[in-house]
């Protein structure tokens, strides 16, 4: 993994505010393409605004953004074509089946039908929703609607890949086989980017690690070296050091 | 633009509609039960025994065999039939307009000869000597017009102890008298057509302000969709609904008895003049949605467009002062209501100068509405 190759996430100086406070607060970040990189903080930390930043969603108060080699606002139509989003908040269609959400998605997409076939087929196979895919999404379990919400975001095979908390919400069992799909993600050479709580899978899954904290980036390098350069055992107990033990979010 | 993108939103939106049971009582259900309990109430179906008046005009009274008489008792003797027996065709004919008969039936001077001459030889038709019952017809009251001629018919068969035709006398509807009698509910009938759109706002906003509240629109936002090809999925998506609405309405309508003998043309403008009122109503229900932070909220402020439209623009506004008539003038409602009357029920061509001037005041209210409610939407669509 070469850090330094192409970068296909760039963020230079970046401020977001909401009313009187910095959500984000000067965050400059480079990532390569083929990365995988994991986005960690507190909650309220500002990790969700700085995804929704990335796939243009909001606009940013102030600062550079370019993903794909877009910049944004500007080219905020080309980008969409190539990145794939999960949110935090699972978004989905509960009136639709499973596959009738897939389907609008495809189409939102554009895809060609053959394409779209062997893809839904693929991703419905590997995260087990195959079985259940006539199923009202109503009826889905809090899990399987978080399985659901990868697939349309990945459906059209994007580069870029942004995952805002994948696994939120998700036993250990279909944690660890969604974490399995993201490394075969991973050695398809996609860029990922993605938010989570899980120290342990961060740590050995993520090329990189950034640590965000009231809006700042207090700490970015390989989970081996951050472990290293503090002293620590593990990535959790990195994070506690930096981060602190106090709760964060509402203060 | 790309097409596969907007038939994919389209779908969404249909599926949405028919799935969810709040959305279907909303837009479908509830204008039909809407219309069919007005039709009970006002349009004298349901009533389990309906009486009909008829005056009967029997110009063979000096016939001394008296068979137009018990002819008239017969008729009498029909539980459906009130008959009143008028002695001048005159004050007949003035009860029929009026709406004091429904039917007027004149029976010929010839009708006992007729009678004899058939009971002399009743296989044998060259020797009867015919004779015409003229019928008369209140064509305003549509149920009369359908049932009395055939209830006459009948009394007359089993009066000359017959099985079928052929027959010496023959029922003739002499002409369909139009009076200007309508029936309260055929009176309400064009704006029931608006009344069932008008609710397509309520839907409107609160279809966009759930969207938004559950994080979809912002999903939506990822993808590669224009915000032009996202407003084109969700116009064909509601334009589709409205038509679906209005041959529903049209259906229950039609089954409550009002059936307008009006050309294929006419009813084609009366289609796309509801469907142009749709497109205002998707124009009020996205001002609606902008302007409303919660689904909830959006259902009350929807309401600022639904009720002036209501009262001022439909059936519910036929009994209003004439201040209040002049604020009609204001609402969309009041001129789609307004061509559908005309063409329905005062049988105007679609050519003529009223119609068409509705028509262009609901073309341009409609594109206008809805541009507002774009350019909003767009806006929002964008932050
Ligand atoms: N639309 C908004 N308006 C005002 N403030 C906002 C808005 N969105 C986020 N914030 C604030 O910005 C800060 C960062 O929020 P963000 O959702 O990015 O945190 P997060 O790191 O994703 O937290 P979590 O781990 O809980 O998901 C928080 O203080 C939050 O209250
Ligand atoms: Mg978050």
């Amino acid at each position: 993994m070469q850090i330094n190759a192409y970068p296909e996430i760039v963020m230079e100086n970046v401020i977001k505010k909401f009313d009187d406070i910095n959500a984000v607060d000067n965050v400059s970040l480079r990532i390569a393409r083929g990365e995988m990189f994991g986005l960690l903080g507190p909650n309220g930390a500002g990790k969700t605004t700085i995804v929704n930043i990335l796939c243009g969603l909001i606009k940013p108060t102030s600062g550079f953004v370019t993903v794909g080699g877009y910049s944004l606002p500007k080219n905020l139509e080309d980008l969409k074509r190539i990145i794939g989003v999960c949110l935090q908040e699972t978004t989905v269609y509960p009136y639709l089946n499973c596959e009738e959400n897939i389907e609008l998605f495809g189409g939102l997409h554009a895809m060609k039908k053959d394409l779209f076939e062997i893809r839904k087929r693929l991703l419905l196979t590997k995260l087990g929703l195959y079985n259940v895919s006539r199923k009202k999404v109503e009826k889905y379990s809090g899990g399987m609607k978080r399985r659901l919400s990868l697939i349309l975001a990945l459906i059209h095979d994007p580069q870029i890949i942004f995952l805002d908390e994948p696994t939120i919400g998700m036993d250990p069992q279909s944690r660890r086989s969604v974490w399995d799909f993201i490394k075969e993600l991973k050695n398809e050479n996609k860029t990922i980017f993605l938010t989570t709580h899980y120290m342990e899978e961060a740590e050995t899954l993520c090329d990189r690690v950034g640590i965000v904290d009231f809006g700042k980036l207090i700490a970015v390098d390989t989970p081996k070296n951050l472990i290293l350069k503090n002293g620590v055992n593990n990535l959790e107990e990195v994070f506690i050091k930096l981060a602190g033990r106090r709760i964060r979010d509402g203060v | 633009m790309n097409f596969q993108r907007i038939n994919a939103l389209t779908k969404k939106e249909l599926k949405k509609t028919f799935r969810e049971p709040a959305v279907l009582f909303m837009i479908f259900l509830f204008p039909i039960v809407f219309v069919l309990t007005f039709g009970i109430a006002f349009g004298g179906l349901g009533s389990t025994q309906p009486v009909y008046d008829i005056g009967v005009i029997n110009l063979d009274s000096a016939n001394s065999s008296g068979s137009a008489q018990m002819f008239i008792d017969a008729l009498s003797n029909i539980t459906l039939l009130h008959v009143n027996v008028y002695s001048d065709n005159q004050t007949a004919q003035n009860d029929l307009e009026q709406g004091k008969v429904q039917a007027v039936i004149i029976i010929p001077a010839t009708f006992s000869q007729s009678l004899s001459s058939y009971y002399a030889s009743p296989n044998n038709p060259k020797c009867w000597m015919n004779t015409t019952l003229l019928l008369y017809l209140d064509r305003g009251s549509i149920v009369a017009t359908q049932v009395i001629s055939p209830i006459v018919k009948k009394v007359l068969t089993s009066f000359l102890n017959q099985q079928a035709a052929p027959s010496p006398v023959n029922v003739q509807i002499a002409s369909l008298i139009e009076t200007r009698q309508l029936s309260a509910f055929e009176f309400m009938a064009p704006g029931m057509f608006t009344f069932a759109s008008i609710f397509l706002i309520m839907m409107i906003a609160q279809s966009f302000t759930q969207d938004r509240e559950n994080g979809m629109l912002k999903r939506i936002r990822t993808t590669p969709i224009t915000s032009t090809e996202f407003m084109t999925s969700q116009i064909i998506a509601y334009m589709l609904i409205a038509l679906i609405q209005a041959i529903l309405v049209f259906a229950a309508i039609h089954l409550i008895g009002f059936k307008p003998q009006i050309s294929i043309p006419a009813y084609l403008i009366a289609f796309t003049l509801v469907i142009l009122f749709s497109l205002s109503n998707v124009g009020f229900g996205l001002i609606t949605a902008t302007v409303s932070r919660t689904s909830s909220a959006a259902t009350g402020i929807s309401f600022l467009f639904v009720l002036p439209q209501l009262f001022l623009g439909t059936f519910v506004g036929t009994s209003l002062s004439s201040a209040a008539q002049d604020a009609c003038k204001f609402v969309p409602s009041y001129y789609v209501t307004d061509a559908l009357t005309s063409i329905f029920l005062r049988k105007a061509s679609i050519g003529s100068p009223a119609i068409l001037l509705d028509f262009a005041i609901t073309t341009i209210s409609s594109i206008a509405v809805l541009a507002v409610g774009i350019i909003l939407f767009k806006k929002y669509l964008k932050t």
